[in-house]
């Protein structure tokens, strides 16, 4: 079934799929009309959709390496753009976004043009390149140009590092709409999570993901954007909220400057649940520096072109065209969601904090929010919490607080539309968080198996001994991922940050530089990626344990330091060695020309 | 200068480009960001810096890309390194 015929048939398939995933969910709503409950509702939606990616994946489950490790590259340029958004949107994205910016505003918004415009480079600086390289793993490419196990394996610890950082997220992601929508513990059903991850890439490696992270996306999206629609019709804010919300957003404004942003005390800022937290800071004024903002934005673009995940959806495509091409569909794919995020939050707060619509609770009663039951659902979640601090028996914008997942999860209950709908967005969310784990998942045991097994331990071990060992890592760092997950260390936000400055610490500059500098060798690229890694996680652990930094650089963009001595001690070590010898210099030159054969085919 | 030096010459010139217009719309305009959301210019109603980092920006960068994936295949096709069939 899934064979030659079935790219050619792509379009018809999906189009299938869609339109039995929008008769599933007419469904769903007449069950609710006659009487089916909240809970059973949630449970269809999630267990419905993850055994269609569970079947996909069986599907398409493979014996051929090509397969395996590049979906036989053969993947069209919308398709694979489908499936790099849903590679790249994971659960923070999905759930956690539109809450970073209902709470913070501007200063949050950064990540929107920084995960968007982190395209750009990939496109113009490396996917074409890396493409024509013919590698199936990111550190293959820096394994091949610069030459030498040690670039092979320094390559192979940042991906370890960052995507590993990333996917402890995801996992935690999986199990915690897992938890809600199934009602199951969390330290369950981060496990249930984890099969459902593991069914959709263990058979098949890339080919499964690829396909399966199509399906995810069609879900995600359609998840995503009805809600966004629905509630700004219902609102009366406009039927395509995008061009539309304009008042509504002066109506915040206004309504800030009414009631005032007034300071809570610690102590009674103590009394409120762990995570959550209030509106401190005006929706849509500019309330950030300069720096803070772009500081923030480049450590996502760079590391958006260093994350090995993202790079290796590019190895897939049938050309080095395409691949280009497919960037453009990916971040187009993206943008429709990453355009809705601040649509729904300003949706969100203001049916929260108008006192004229009959959602508001600002300036109500304590007691009458109290009675109300999504306030009860949520208050029992963890995710919202009331309390009358100035004791005047009303509910000021002060002293009302939200979980940051909440805005997606809990706005249409708020909004009065039916619970069909919140199902739906757990699927989505789970669909997000699902297809992100894969690819990352995915991205660790290939370099693994790959990089380390085939290319540095065994370079004889025939193809079924190679995909056996390739599928047992995979289950294994799922485990590792599950377990780590289940400790609830961090925030699922913070990590995928973190993640982001690692990769760019340790892989932007090799990569690029691999490309666009002849000059660059094997012992600059190992110093590159090795102290860049190195200085840049000191940096994240002197300001964790309290040190001041400088140049204002924080936590959150720790990654800007690791770069720059990964620059630097790159450029100095390879001036120093000596040039690369005639054959790589050639071998640049052959990834500069998008005609003739793959360079690893070549050799 | 061989046919793959000037291709390369090119190549780097849309790379330069590319970047130069990325950089605008991802650091330069936000560098006034304070001063941009007062302007008198406001896309769809929406104070202006507010609407680049939600709309702008975003779609600025996606026509970008499209634009140079196709400005570069002109480049390719111009000294004959498209890909053809049966390159794999």
């Amino acid at each position: 079934m899934i064979k030659g015929k079935f790219i050619d048939n792509l379009p018809k398939v999906y189009g299938i799929y869609t339109g039995g995933f929008l008769v599933f969910i007419i469904l769903m709503a007449i069950a609710e009309q006659a009487g089916m409950s909240a809970k059973l509702i949630g449970i269809f939606f999630v267990a419905f959709t993850v055994l269609i990616y569970a079947l996909i994946g069986w599907l398409s489950r493979t014996l051929q390496v090509d397969a395996y490790y590049v979906a036989g590259r053969q993947v069209p340029t919308v398709f694979n753009g489908m499936a790099t958004a849903a590679d790249w949107m994971s659960g923070a994205s999905f759930v956690a976004m539109a809450g970073g910016i209902y709470f913070k505003g501007y200063g949050y918004m950064a990540l929107l043009v920084g995960w968007t415009g982190g395209y750009v480079l990939v496109a113009s600086l490396l996917a074409p390149y890396l493409r024509k390289f013919g590698c199936y793993t990111v550190p293959d490419f820096i394994g091949t140009r610069y030459g030498g196990n040690l670039a092979r394996f320094s390559a192979v610890i940042v991906l370890t590092v960052a995507s590993f950082t990333y996917v402890t997220a995801q996992i935690n992601a999986t199990g915690t709409i897992a938890s809600v929508a199934l009602d199951i513990p969390f330290g369950i059903a981060v496990y249930v999570g984890l099969a459902s991850i593991l069914m959709c890439s263990m058979l098949g490696g890339m080919r499964a993901v690829t396909w399966t992270q199509v399906a995810q996306y069609i879900v995600l999206i359609i998840a995503y954007l009805l809600p966004v629609f629905w509630i700004s019709s219902k609102l009366g804010a406009g039927f395509f909220p995008h061009f539309m919300l304009a008042d509504e957003v002066a109506r915040i404004a206004e309504l800030e400057g009414q009631f005032g942003f007034v300071k809570n005390s610690a102590a009674d800022l103590a009394t409120v649940p762990k995570g959550l937290a209030g509106i401190t800071k005006a929706h849509s004024s500019v309330n950030a520096t300069p720096w803070a903002f772009i500081s923030l934005a480049v450590c996502m673009m760079a590391g958006t072109a260093s994350l090995p995940h993202v790079m290796m959806r590019y190895f897939t495509t049938p050309s080095v065209r395409t691949a280009r091409r497919s960037v453009g569909w990916s971040l187009f794919f993206i943008f429709l969601l990453y355009s809705s995020a601040p649509m729904l939050a300003t949706l969100s707060k203001l049916s929260l904090i108008d006192p004229t619509l009959p959602t508001g609770i600002i300036g109500k009663t304590i007691a009458e929010v109290q009675a109300i039951d999504w306030y009860q659902n949520w208050n029992q979640a963890n995710l919202m919490f009331i309390s009358d601090f100035n004791g005047n028996g009303t509910l000021e914008l002060n002293e009302f607080f939200m979980g940051g997942k909440a805005v997606v999860l809990a706005t249409p209950e708020i909004a009065g539309l039916p619970y069909v709908i919140s199902g739906l967005v757990a699927a989505g969310g789970m669909a997000a968080a699902m297809s992100t784990a894969d690819g990352l998942v995915l991205a660790i045991s290939n370099a693994l198996s790959h990089d380390i097994y085939y290319k540095i331990i065994n370079p004889k071990a025939e193809t079924a001994k190679r995909l056996i060992v390739a599928r047992v890592l995979l289950v294994l760092i799922g485990f590792a991922g599950a377990t780590i997950a289940a400790l609830e260390i961090q925030g699922i936000l913070g990590s995928v940050i973190w993640a982001f400055d690692f990769a760019m610490s340790g892989l932007f500059f090799p990569l690029v530089l691999g490309v666009w500098w002849k000059r660059a060798n094997a012992p600059g690229a190992v110093a590159g990626m090795l102290l860049g890694l190195i200085s840049g996680t000191a940096y994240l652990i002197w300001v964790r344990s309290g040190g001041s930094g400088f140049l204002g650089i924080t936590q959150l963009t720790f990654g800007i330091v690791g770069a720059a001595v990964s620059l630097v001690s790159m450029i100095v070590v390879s001036l120093i060695t000596a040039a690369p010898d005639a054959a790589t210099q050639k071998m640049v030159d052959d990834v500069r020309v998008p005609s003739g054969k793959t360079v690893l085919a070549q050799k | 200068m061989s046919k793959q030096e000037q291709h390369w010459e090119k190549t780097r010139n849309l790379l330069f480009i590319t970047l130069a217009i990325w950089f605008v719309f991802s650091i330069g305009i936000f560098l006034f960001g304070a001063e941009m959301q007062e302007s008198s210019i406001r896309p769809f109603g929406y104070p202006l810096t507010y609407w680049f980092t939600c709309q702008g920006s975003l779609a600025i960068f996606v026509i970008l890309i499209f634009w140079f994936a196709g400005r570069q295949e002109k480049i390719d096709d111009e000294f004959g390194f498209s890909e053809r069939e049966g390159d794999k």
